[in-house]
């Protein structure tokens, strides 16, 4: 289970950083991780768990492509630490489901064919996880006329503003905003 | 990334003293942080993880105001039942701002530090007085379509790119500051930022190992309040020119006002000379003009963002009028 790995230790500078022994708890197993303190969140899920379903695109926060949901909540794997999220419960795409045991989010990206190539999908789908309990919390948006409004009515102006931190260069988007819409239960299909 | 070594601080005052190594920083949401980092413009060589502090509540104060814990989350803080009924504007701030990913990361305390989006800043190539003292400024003569034009410096004219720190300017929100010897002190917003000058690398009154505690909202003043962000893209993008405005009326004459703009200087702009030129007079589009012409009396563009002039004019107004029609 642990990671015998002592990857990332050596830096392009020629400096060896002390390893942290950590543990995060990922998609309901307890993984014990040893990590140069530099490791991204999104590097220790790919690289040490070899969880590969989570995406590297920009490593800066701007696309999207690592979202996981850490401790419920929707966030970029690549701007935080793994250090930082000791005990904490990280799900990735892997844990959402399998091809087996589909998350309905799954199934409706691809019944709806919300992709392309494909790339930034786990990324959009955990999103979309993440922003429809967002939207159940009650939660308003930029697109909310009036934020003191305890209720959210989920419209396709709703769901491109709350997803638009996760970009899709292949432009899939009328077809991701149809799959987050049916699992919303915004249409019957 | 440049090697560094990380602990993660139990309590607060705990933390102020770590901080006190050489190099070390506070690491909270690391939204901004971790990016720096990544690219070589911020290099800590000790990290204090304060994300853990019990910091994260709000909560109403005596006075009928609302305090925000520093480690509240962005998106906390917009969803806030107290904050969307009480402090719209501030709701609306955040979220006109990042991602919804970001906003769950993103700390209050870190959101008022956030670093300028100005791409010489980013470009360790290009001459950035802010990035390193001495190496001049490329915005200036170069390309400043994003720039300020308020306020600003030969030697820097980055802008503040808080959307947040926008509305609590209007809000007149107090920041709470933690001292290296465990005094607690607090600043204004207003006063909490400084202008470029020619020290742009030192961009609040923090002190050194200072960590901002909490942000008090003192009761929301009469009026109705809005937020409006204009922007190259619908979302996920930093403001061109915004206006957080605070506008109270009694049978048509404005009688409080409040304005504040981001996007336009090196801090949150608050416009004492337009909320002048609101108060007392009548709810139209003819005083919202006077007093948008009043807020940009001092502007200056640089070439490039010479448009912001009038963009800030004519979104103060908009806004102003939004304002009446909703009230």
């Amino acid at each position: 289970m642990s990671d015998s790995g002592t990857g990332a230790t050596g830096s392009s500078l020629g400096e060896m950083a002390q390893l942290s022994a950590i543990t995060l708890n990922v998609n309901d197993q307890a993984r014990r991780l040893e990590v140069d303190p530099r490791t991204s969140l999104l590097d220790a899920l790919r690289e040490h768990l070899h969880l590969i379903g989570t995406k590297k695109g920009c490593d800066h926060g701007q696309c999207g492509a690592c979202t996981v949901l850490i401790n419920g909540r929707r966030v970029n794997s690549c701007l935080t630490l793994a250090v930082m999220h000791e005990g904490d419960d990280v799900v990735t795409i892997e844990g959402l489901g399998d091809p087996d045991g589909l998350h309905p989010m799954q199934r409706a990206f691809v019944e709806r064919d919300g992709f392309q190539c494909g790339y930034c999908t786990p990324g959009q789908i955990c999103s979309a996880v993440g922003m429809l309990a967002e939207v159940e919390a009650g939660w308003p948006s930029h697109a909310t006329a009036d934020v003191a409004s305890p209720r959210v009515a989920l419209t396709d102006e709703e769901i491109r503003e709350r997803m638009s931190g996760n970009i899709c260069r292949c432009a899939a988007y009328p077809n991701i905003v149809a799959a987050v819409r049916s699992v919303a239960g915004g249409d019957p299909g | 990334m440049r090697p560094f070594t990380y602990e993660r601080a139990t309590d607060a005052r705990t933390a102020v003293g770590a901080v006190s190594r050489p190099g070390a920083k506070f690491i909270s949401g690391g939204t901004n942080l971790l990016d720096l980092m990544k690219l070589d413009i911020e290099r800590p060589g000790h990290l204090v993880d304060i994300s853990r502090l019990p910091l994260r509540d709000i909560e109403e104060l005596p006075d009928g105001g609302l305090r925000i814990g520093a480690q509240a989350a962005n998106s906390d803080v917009a969803a806030d039942a107290r904050v969307r009924t009480r402090y719209p504007v501030l709701s609306q701030a955040l979220l006109s701002g990042a991602s919804g990913q970001l906003r769950n990361k993103a700390s209050t305390g870190g959101n008022l530090l956030q670093r300028t989006r100005c791409p010489y800043f980013y470009d360790t190539a290009a001459g950035c007085n802010k990035r390193n003292p001495g190496s001049g400024c490329s915005a200036i003569g170069g390309f400043n379509r994003i720039h300020a034009i308020l306020g600003v410096s030969d030697s820097c004219i980055a802008t503040h790119p808080s959307d947040m720190a926008v509305a609590m300017t209007a809000l007149e929100a107090e920041i709470e500051l933690l001292g290296a010897e465990g005094s607690l002190r607090r600043v204004a917003i207003t006063d909490f930022y400084r202008l470029p000058g020619d020290t742009p690398h030192i961009e609040t009154v923090l002190r050194p190992r200072e960590m901002i505690t909490g942000v008090d909202l003192p009761p929301p003043p009469p009026g109705r309040q809005l937020y409006r962000k204009v922007r190259d893209r619908a979302s996920y993008e930093f403001a061109l020119v915004s206006v957080a405005a605070i506008v109270s009326t009694d049978q048509g004459t404005i009688n409080q006002a409040r304005v504040a703009f981001g996007g336009v200087a090196h801090k949150p702009w608050r416009s004492i000379e337009a909320e002048a030129a609101l108060t007392g007079r009548p709810a139209t589009m003819a005083t919202y003009r006077a007093a948008a012409v009043e807020a940009m009396r001092d502007a200056v563009g640089q070439g490039h963002n010479n448009f912001k002039i009038e963009l800030a004019k004519r979104t103060l107004c908009r806004t102003l009028a939004q304002l009446a029609r909703e009230s």
